[in-house]
């Protein structure tokens, strides 16, 4: 089969509920995606969206209970993840799949040292012995830019600055070669340079590797640098998706288009206030019924109230593969 | 500048921070990780400063050195008056509710076991005798200021998202109405409409109380936005201290300047400008240059960088800059001094 004609991974119709003392919470809803060898594809939202609770759920990462996966596949080749045992979940983890975590300090182990986290997984997936694991693990922390890496090695994750422990994390993600990376907010904690650094490390995997990316993050800028497809998550539903030129040239989904108007720029005019979206993200507590950015919207009509508007392709195509949105308006080339 | 006096909240003043290394079986003291080496500068009292600089360079651990969450090696942190760096611990308790820290882990920094009305009624309980209908008040008005809806009041922190846990830090934080705070990072886990919705906050906030902050984030369009003046910081000392709009028209220091080409566009449509991609090898903070701690990246440094340290000094009216280029410029204050005593003169200060 040749490159591209098959998605490395395939996700459709995910829904997770986490049983909470106060009821349902509706996380992720019927949420269909696919990620190609070599791609990039960025994941953007407000805060809440339900980004983080997705890419766990692919993964088996999320604790049951509370939380539950209701419906949906996950193919990462031919293999339904959601599907196999628990055993073989992991082998896949930290092996064809490497997961970076939004916080850190929880994913890493206070009580062992970071040379020790990253060659267990090297010696358990790779077979590598320990002084090659050991030097396997001082020529990854190199590439994510932590100096005097073979001294670092004993220190424990408080040693470490927030951004060092981003990278260190990094490291361990891509120590196995994964065909797959889902990375979290990845680089939050790390200054520009060193981002820049990191994103570099990761446009060359994609091309000597195939090794295809999720990139989950609020920085707009990561998403125009590196990105070739971007998704947007707003109340556990995927409201708009496109390449990434599109997006920002053509954004339909009035939830993107008042993103793109929040950030403050480092070169154009300073805002004496930032813009931001006025009102509440939504609690949702029962499958939608509605479009659940209606009471922020400046376009809601009848429509949004009654009836949670399905994925549309944006000027033809098919869902999934152009442009395409979940909202009953269109702008119609109106300004943004 | 001269004539008219302006009152610094906060005065630090050579201040260092140094992480002992053991090795070996009988883990003998072989060196130190100088986390912070000799930094000084102040914050007037309603002004925000922006600390920004390179990953690991030493920005929390100035944070909570200020803070007396680290005893410091050297130096004096004055906040209102009083060292901080030598208050007995009465005193600082007494101290404590003035001046509080947004951390950088928000998760590492909340008690799992409590619900998020206990973890921001937790400084109330401390430090104020308020019956519980007032403490339950001020946690619900904490959270509609930070965006966090009511029905999650009884909720625990693993089940927030990331973002939604950063805010109830900066609740928590602004409990007790402080006069100065520390962010660390404040804003890095949210969304761009929070970030915006958290900066407009802290900005009423000091139109209205006077608070004064010291802004640790990589975010430069943010820093550029919230920031009155912004220290640059690399590899544990200050490089470049500027007022804002100077500092982003035209950064003095060399590594001011890869820093600020280095920022992404937020649109793939617009054209970037030139980045100065940095080479060379990153020192360790266990074992820095002898010259200038940025000599092995700079591609500027000539000779004598790679002998002596520059100093911090005022190179043009309010701009700072500890670099060799801008040694002609006749350095009106001198501020960081690189071998100091445990001595320290506040005199001559004028900024
Ligand atoms: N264990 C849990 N119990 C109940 N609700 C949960 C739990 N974990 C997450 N949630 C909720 O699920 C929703 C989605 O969370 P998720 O972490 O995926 O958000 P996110 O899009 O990653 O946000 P952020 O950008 O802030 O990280 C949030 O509203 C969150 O409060
Ligand atoms: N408790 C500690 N023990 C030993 N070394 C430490 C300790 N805390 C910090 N360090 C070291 O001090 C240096 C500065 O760390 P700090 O956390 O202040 O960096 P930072 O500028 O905040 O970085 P980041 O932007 O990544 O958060 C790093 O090299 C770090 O490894
Ligand atoms: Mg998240
Ligand atoms: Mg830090």
């Amino acid at each position: 089969m040749p490159d591209g004609a098959m998605p490395v991974l395939d996700v459709k119709g995910l829904k997770t509920v986490f049983r909470t003392r106060g009821g349902e919470v509706h996380a992720v809803n019927s949420v269909s995606f696919h990620l190609e060898r070599g791609e990039l594809l960025g994941v953007v939202g407000e805060s809440g969206s339900g980004k983080s609770v997705t890419m766990m759920s692919l993964i088996g990462l999320l604790p049951s209970p509370p939380a539950e996966i209701r419906e949906g596949q996950v193919l990462l080749g031919t293999t339904d993840l959601l599907k196999i045992s628990d055993a073989d979940l992991r082998d896949i983890r930290g092996a064809r799949v490497g997961f970076v975590f939004q916080d850190p300090m929880t994913s890493l182990n206070p009580v062992f040292n970071i040379g020790f986290q990253i060659m267990e997984p090297l010696r358990r997936h790779m077979g590598l012995d320990k002084p090659q694991a050991r030097a396997r693990a001082i020529e990854l922390l190199e590439l994510v830019g932590i100096p005097d890496a073979a001294n670092r090695l004993n220190n424990y994750p408080h040693q470490f600055s927030g951004g060092m422990r981003q990278r260190v994390m990094i490291a361990i993600a891509l120590a196995c070669d994964p065909d797959v990376l889902i990375a979290d907010e990845p680089t939050t904690a790390l200054d520009v340079t060193i981002q820049a650094q990191i994103l570099e490390l990761v446009k060359d995997l994609r091309q000597k590797l195939g090794m295809a990316i999720i990139w989950i993050t609020h920085d707009l800028g990561v998403i125009a640098a590196i990105a070739d497809r971007v998704m947007v998550m707003y109340g556990g539903q995927i409201v708009e998706q496109a390449p990434v030129k599109d997006l920002f040239a053509n954004p339909q989904h009035p939830y993107t288009r008042a993103l793109l108007k929040t950030i403050p720029s480092i070169s154009g005019k300073r805002e004496a206030r930032l813009q931001v979206i006025e009102g509440q993200p939504p609690i949702i507590s029962a499958a939608p019924s509605a479009c659940s950015f209606r009471a922020r919207c400046g376009h809601a009509f009848q429509l949004c109230q009654a009836e949670n508007p399905l994925r549309r392709a944006v000027g033809g195509g098919a869902v999934d593969q152009g442009h395409d949105v979940a909202c009953h308006w269109t702008p119609e080339g109106k300004d943004v | 500048m001269f004539d008219q006096p302006v009152n610094n909240l906060v005065e630090v003043s050579d201040l260092k921070m140094y992480f002992p290394i053991y090795t070996g079986i009988f883990r003998r003291h072989t060196g130190d990780v100088k986390a912070v080496d000799g930094v000084s500068f102040n914050i007037r009292e309603g002004e925000t400063l922006g600390l920004v600089g390179e990953s690991g360079c030493g920005k929390s651990t100035v944070g909570r050195a200020l803070l007396r969450l680290y005893e410091p090696t050297a130096g004096s942190v004055m906040i209102s008056g009083e060292n901080i760096a030598t208050l007995d611990s009465e005193a600082l308790r007494k101290k404590r509710p003035t001046m509080q820290m947004v951390f950088q882990d928000p998760q590492a920094s909340l008690n799992p076991r409590m619900t998020l009305a206990d973890i921001i009624s937790e400084p109330l309980i401390e430090h104020t005798d308020w019956p519980v209908e007032r403490r339950l008040e001020r946690v619900l008005e904490l959270m509609d200021a930070v965006g966090l809806n009511r029905r999650f009041a009884n909720r625990f922190p693993h089940e927030f998202s990331g973002g939604q846990r950063q805010r109830i830090g900066i609740a928590r934080a602004l409990a007790l109405n402080p006069k100065f705070i520390v962010c660390d990072e404040p804003i890095a886990a949210l969304d761009v409409s929070i970030q915006a919705q958290v900066v407009n906050l802290l900005e009423d906030l000091q139109t209205r109380l006077g608070l004064t902050y010291l802004f640790i984030s990589h975010d430069l369009s943010m820093v550029r936005h919230i920031a009155d003046r912004v220290a640059v910081m690399y590899l544990g000392r200050i490089a470049e201290l500027s007022p804002r709009d100077e500092l982003f028209a035209k950064p003095l220091h060399p590594y001011a300047e890869a820093l600020l080409s280095a920022v992404n566009e937020p649109d793939p449509n617009r054209a970037r400008r030139e980045r100065i991609i940095l080479q060379g090898d990153v020192p360790s903070p266990a074992n820095p240059p002898k010259g200038c701690n940025f000599c092995t990246r700079c591609p500027k440094a000539f000779a004598r960088c790679h002998q002596e340290k520059p100093e911090l000094v005022e190179v043009e009216p309010g701009r700072q800059v500890a670099c060799f280029l801008y040694e002609d410029k006749k350095p009106a204050v001198s501020i960081g001094r690189p071998e100091a005593k445990t001595e320290h003169n506040q005199q001559g200060e004028t900024l």
